[in-house]
């Protein structure tokens, strides 16, 4: 990345990062592989060794359906955050300075919410006893209320609520340096709002929209609260899986080696989206 | 973590109705001092912690001269693995800890609980034999602790008349009403079933055709749940609302929360209230070994086990006869009808097997 002649950092203050992420990230990493090949002891914990049962259970077809659901769940949310997020940070660039700034500190303090929050109150607002179907009703669009959660619509809200001010914070700072003069340009050639938004962002913005899809792909892949407590059980991902797995079945081998297969799926997924997304960089 | 075994939460209220017997409140500090030696002891965090420190191990303290370190521990299964890895650095988070019979049989199985001396805990003969535990008849390692029951709860504004029967379950009219446990371990319901569905018999969870066939049966009540829940907070307040008014639940803190005025009842159904219990445990790499005796000995007096009724709600692990609980003491948290006892041995054995089909045929798919 650097080149020679941004020698003002030193290079060995990379050393640091990089020491950190060894022992945080790849030595654990390392410790989980090491233990999806343990040997699962029957009633009791594993016992170090090389056995490939672990795996085999991990490719059946229930396992397969349940990563299935996982990819397809993250896939929707990160689809469905980047749709929304992207038309709204460019209005949100068009606006003054104060309310931008007040926004983005809004959306910063989304972030301090935690998953059970989030879980607990879109279940309560979604919920029959207290929730917006009694707004409605008084409203007088509906009969009686009803509960929206758990469900499907109920859980895709509550991963793009935990997406959302990610996607903003990735979009914001790409859309907020474009040339204003570029929409300019084509806006006194006479193209419409829309079609300016569609020929000349979209396309602009093609990196940062795919780094933003896969950031709440991958973010959204690990959440194993909401599926819970907003999902029915076909809904619940590898993620709740390896959590019960490990929590409460002690089975940590098991555990392990659906935590491998899913990094696995993931990495392949990123990999496809950029595969995709990258073709047509050479003709920028 | 939310994903904790957290009996009752945030209720830390006496049970309504109780004879104070001059124990009451007593100020309660995590360590209480009075004495040299000292023991660390992990319950379920919130309100059984809660309610040991204020009503149990005070007196503890002065009649021992032992102090408490009161620690929470998580879920049985979370902290059976932290203890085993602890134990392996030959650390003790905790001497004594209550744990839930599976992981105790599983800790059994790898010896992690500490041989102790059963001459020492002469109090145990007080316990029927099924919660005096041993690697084998010399072996003495652990004692009942406290039992709970597990039972079929509604919300009375819901259901203003009372279920008789675990079959309320699998009434069509319950569609999309019920909350119940999300795992075979923890929430009984294959025996349940068996005992409701085959005959008052719980021998055809022997074989694992068997176990199928229960679950079979068990799948059929799929579209009545409209939550598996694994932490016990999510459904007491959607039982409170009336959002899920039907469910099982522990008959302990539904019976706080009813006496503190929700519109909540926990009934004890014609075929029986799961009984389930956690026992005095203490890991082999603990150093006080004849601390934790004097306490599992403490623990198993029946004057204690009254206690423990009265404060904490919980049902005697022994003989009623021998504590002295009054008539409506004891059905505030207990029942004489016979129990559905818990298998837990199948969840030791063929753990992963019963999980996997739980997951695919019950609550999965």
């Amino acid at each position: 990345m650097s080149s020679n002649s941004l020698h003002a950092t030193p290079g060995w203050l990379a050393l640091l990062p990089a020491a950190v992420l060894a022992v945080l990230f790849l030595v654990p990493f390392g410790i989980m592989v090491g233990v999806s090949f343990a040997h699962r002891a029957p009633g009791g914990f594993f016992e170090p060794g090389f056995d490939l049962t672990s795996y085999a259970r991990v490719f059946t077809p229930f396992v397969g359906r349940v990563i299935v659901t996982s990819v397809t769940l993250s896939a929707a949310a990160a689809t469905i955050c980047v749709a929304l997020a992207f038309p709204f940070v460019v209005f949100l660039t068009q606006l003054g300075r104060a309310a931008q700034t007040v926004i983005l500190v809004f959306l910063l303090a989304v972030l301090s919410l935690s998953e059970v929050i989030i879980g607990f109150s879109i279940s309560t607002l979604l919920s029959q006893t207290a929730g917006i179907g009694n707004l409605l009703v008084w409203l007088g669009v509906i009969d009686a209320p009803q509960a929206y959660t758990p469900s499907l619509f109920a859980l895709l809200v509550g991963l793009c609520y935990l997406g959302f001010p990610y996607t903003v914070l990735v979009l914001y700072p790409p859309v907020a340096r474009i040339d204003p003069e570029l929409p300019e340009a084509a806006r006194v050639m006479g193209a419409s709002p829309v079609r300016i938004f569609f020929t000349v962002l979209l396309p602009m913005l093609r990196k940062p929209l795919i780094g933003a899809l896969i950031l709440v792909f991958v973010f959204t892949l690990g959440a194993f609260l909401l599926p819970q407590v907003l999902g029915r059980p076909v809904h619940w991902t590898l993620s709740v899986h390896i959590t019960d797995q490990a929590i409460f079945q002690s089975n940590m081998p098991f555990a392990a080696a659906m935590a491998v297969i899913l990094l696995l799926v993931s990495l392949a997924m990123i990999g496809v989206t950029l595969l995709l997304g990258g073709r047509e960089r050479g003709a920028r | 973590m939310i994903i904790s075994r957290n009996r009752g939460i945030k209720r830390r209220r006496f049970l309504s109705g109780t004879a104070a017997t001059g124990l009451g409140v007593l100020a309660a500090p995590a360590i209480l001092r009075a004495g040299t030696q000292e023991l660390t002891v992990a319950t379920y965090g919130g309100f059984f912690q809660d309610s040991f420190d204020e009503h149990i191990f005070p007196d503890f303290v002065e009649q021992t001269g032992i102090d408490v370190n009161s620690v929470s521990a998580p879920t049985g299964e979370a902290w059976l693995t932290q203890l085993r890895q602890a134990a392996r650095a030959g650390e003790a988070p905790a001497d004594v800890s209550m744990m839930a019979q599976a992981p105790r049989l599983r800790g059994e199985q790898e010896e992690l609980w500490a041989q102790l001396d059963r001459s020492a805990v002469p109090n145990a003969d007080n316990l029927p034999d099924h919660f005096v535990h041993g690697y084998d008849e010399d072996r003495f390692y652990g004692a009942g602790a406290v039992s709970w029951y597990i039972t079929l709860v509604t919300n009375t504004e819901v259901y203003p008349d009372a279920p008789t029967s675990w079959n309320a379950l699998w009434d069509p009219e319950n569609e999309d009403r019920l909350g119940l446990l999300a795992l075979a371990s923890n929430s009984f319901l294959l025996e349940i079933t068996a005992k409701t569905h085959f005959g008052g018999d719980d021998d055809i969870l022997e074989s694992e055709e068997g176990i199928l066939e229960v679950m079979e049966t068990l799948a059929e009540l799929r579209d009545n749940v409209r939550l598996w829940y694994r932490d016990e907070g999510q459904f007491q307040q959607a039982l409170e609302s009336g959002e899920i008014p039907m469910g099982q639940y522990y008959h302990d803190v539904t019976g706080l929360a009813a006496a503190d005025g929700q519109p909540v009842r926990s009934t004890f159904p014609d075929e029986g209230a799961v009984l389930d219990s956690g026992s005095w445990v203490v890991t082999r790499a603990s150093e006080r070994l004849d601390e934790a005796q004097v306490f599992i000995d403490y623990m198993s007096q029946p004057e204690i086990q009254a206690k423990l009724a009265r404060y904490v709600g919980t049902a005697p692990t022994v003989d009623r006869e021998l504590t002295d609980l009054t008539n409506d003491e004891f059905a505030a948290v207990a029942s004489d009808d016979e129990p559905i006892l818990p298998r837990y041995e199948l969840y030791v054995e063929r753990d992963d097997w019963v999980s996997q089909q739980w997951s695919e045929r019950v609550t999965g798919g």
